[in-house]
């Protein structure tokens, strides 16, 4: 199967690649809307802001690809900022649309606590997850953000607490998303890729 | 549920192998940087931080490279820094494969630095490090890997330095580091208090009686050490055991 990494010109591909090829998974990157086009499964990483997120996939031409691939079926997963970027908009970036999967928003959480949450925390799972299949109930898993979605209907499966509850893991048909990151949350992280990839029809 | 207290091993460099000395000076080798990163990632470290405390101009393609060999054993968090002092140092260090930076003099130089690297990279990414030494009735900031005071209050430092875009401190005893005394609880707690975002501990680090120390007395999110794990004084994997069995919350791994 072909496995793509968005490339957007930001995002930390390098150690997503690494996680999926110590499974045994090769993945490619794909930076146009041709290369997304061909491909069985996406994954879009996410480092660093909102708006230069959404504005590096629009001068790359691959906002509606990315849209057009989810609506074709087309498996998607979402790393922390590729999480928020499924949502319509967000309080890093008012002036600027998200991908709008999803109709909600991201908030900037509110500062009760430390800020940027950053290190290893465990969900509270809300649905039955795919990704979290063979996980065992008290995973940690590592988390750096400020922001994130505090509410994702249906599609939140596994919420986390810190100064608010939050959408960790969210999942609605061929889409899914992680606020954490899989590729840097050791063992249990590997299990999260390794089932995304089987739902997306590959072996790992 | 909470976010556990971090145990994070740290290698500091001269760019090429993992050296290690007492209050930053007498360096010795102590081994190969990919090596000492595939062991702690394996026995449940947390994070690992990297740095290069050379930090000379001429030697940083070794340093990326080294980042690089070190980020390809992880499946946990790398952070690494020494020497940076400009946007596409920074860069490149994140391209090598490290997760988040340090700066260190060259913010104290110019604390705009910090609003630089969190604009480009975002605040998660931006570690700020302080080297810290007691001086009357305050802590200094000194720089240049310890070796020039600056006149300047750490905690005050500290707390500009968030204002500006620092996502992380990571506050180093001077006094402290290479001593094997326990950390400096009062600094660390004062940092903590000081700043709203997560402060990482180092310098002192010895029994598992002092990571309780400084998670309890100095507030500390994360607790940094280097020669306790490299020459095997003390295990990841127990001294995580006894910081659970005392109620800190931290990742168990197995």
């Amino acid at each position: 199967m072909k496995i793509a990494l968005v490339e957007y010109g930001a995002g930390n591909l390098p150690s997503v690649e690494r996680a999926l090829s110590h499974l045994g998974v090769e993945s490619r990157r794909a930076s146009t809307p041709e290369a997304l086009a061909g491909c069985d499964a996406l994954i879009l990483p996410g480092v660093g802001h909102f708006g230069a997120l959404m504005r590096s996939l629009g001068e790359r031409s691959l906002v509606a690809p990315l849209r057009e691939a989810v609506s074709r079926g087309t498996p998607l997963l979402g790393i922390c900022l590729g999480l928020q970027a499924m949502f319509a908009t967000s309080d890093e970036a008012p002036g600027d649309t998200g991908l709008s999967l999803f109709p909600q928003k991201v908030s900037a959480l509110p500062q009760t606590d430390r800020l940027p949450h950053m290190g290893w925390n465990q969900l509270r799972r809300a649905r039955p997850s795919k990704l979290l299949e063979g996980v065992p109930q008290d995973a940690y898993f590592y988390f750096a953000h400020s922001y994130a979605a505090l509410d994702a209907g249906e599609a939140g499966v596994a919420f986390c607490d810190h100064c608010a509850p939050f959408v960790a893991v969210l999942e609605q048909g061929n889409t899914f998303a992680t606020q954490f990151h899989p590729e840097k949350s050791g063992p249990v992280g590997a299990q999260i890729l390794s089932n995304f990839v089987r739902q997306a029809g590959g072996k790992a | 549920m909470s976010l556990a207290h971090r145990i994070i091993p740290c290698l500091d460099t001269d760019g090429e192998r993992v050296v290690k000395g007492v209050n930053f000076v007498n360096l010795r080798d102590a081994g190969d940087p990919a090596a000492l990163a595939a062991r702690y990632n394996i026995e449940g470290a947390d994070e690992l931080v990297v740095l290069d405390i050379a930090a000379s101009r001429d030697h940083r393609p070794t340093f990326l490279e080294t980042i690089r060999r070190v980020a390809a054993e992880l499946a946990i968090p790398l952070t690494a820094g020494g020497g940076v002092a400009n946007v596409d140092e920074g860069r490149a260090i994140l391209r090598a494969g490290a997760d988040k930076l340090t700066v260190n003099t060259a913010a104290i130089r110019n604390p705009r630095l910090l609003t630089a690297l969190a604009a480009e990279f975002g605040s998660q990414a931006v570690v700020l490090a302080i080297d810290a030494k007691r001086v009357g009735d305050r802590w200094e900031a000194f720089v240049r890997g310890g070796s020039v005071p600056t006149g300047i209050d750490a905690v005050a430092w500290a707390r500009q330095g968030v204002d500006c875009g620092a996502g992380e401190i990571l506050i180093t005893s001077m006094d402290k580091d290479g001593t094997r005394s326990g950390f400096d609880c009062p600094l660390t707690a004062e940092i903590s208090r000081a700043v709203s975002v997560p402060v990482i501990a180092s310098g002192g680090a010895d029994t598992p009686e002092t990571f309780l120390e400084v998670f309890r007395e100095g507030r500390a999110d994360a607790a940094l050490a280097a020669s306790i794990f490299h020459d095997s004084i003390q295990g990841l994997g127990a001294l995580k055991r006894f910081l659970g069995e005392q109620g800190v919350s931290v990742r168990q791994t197995g």
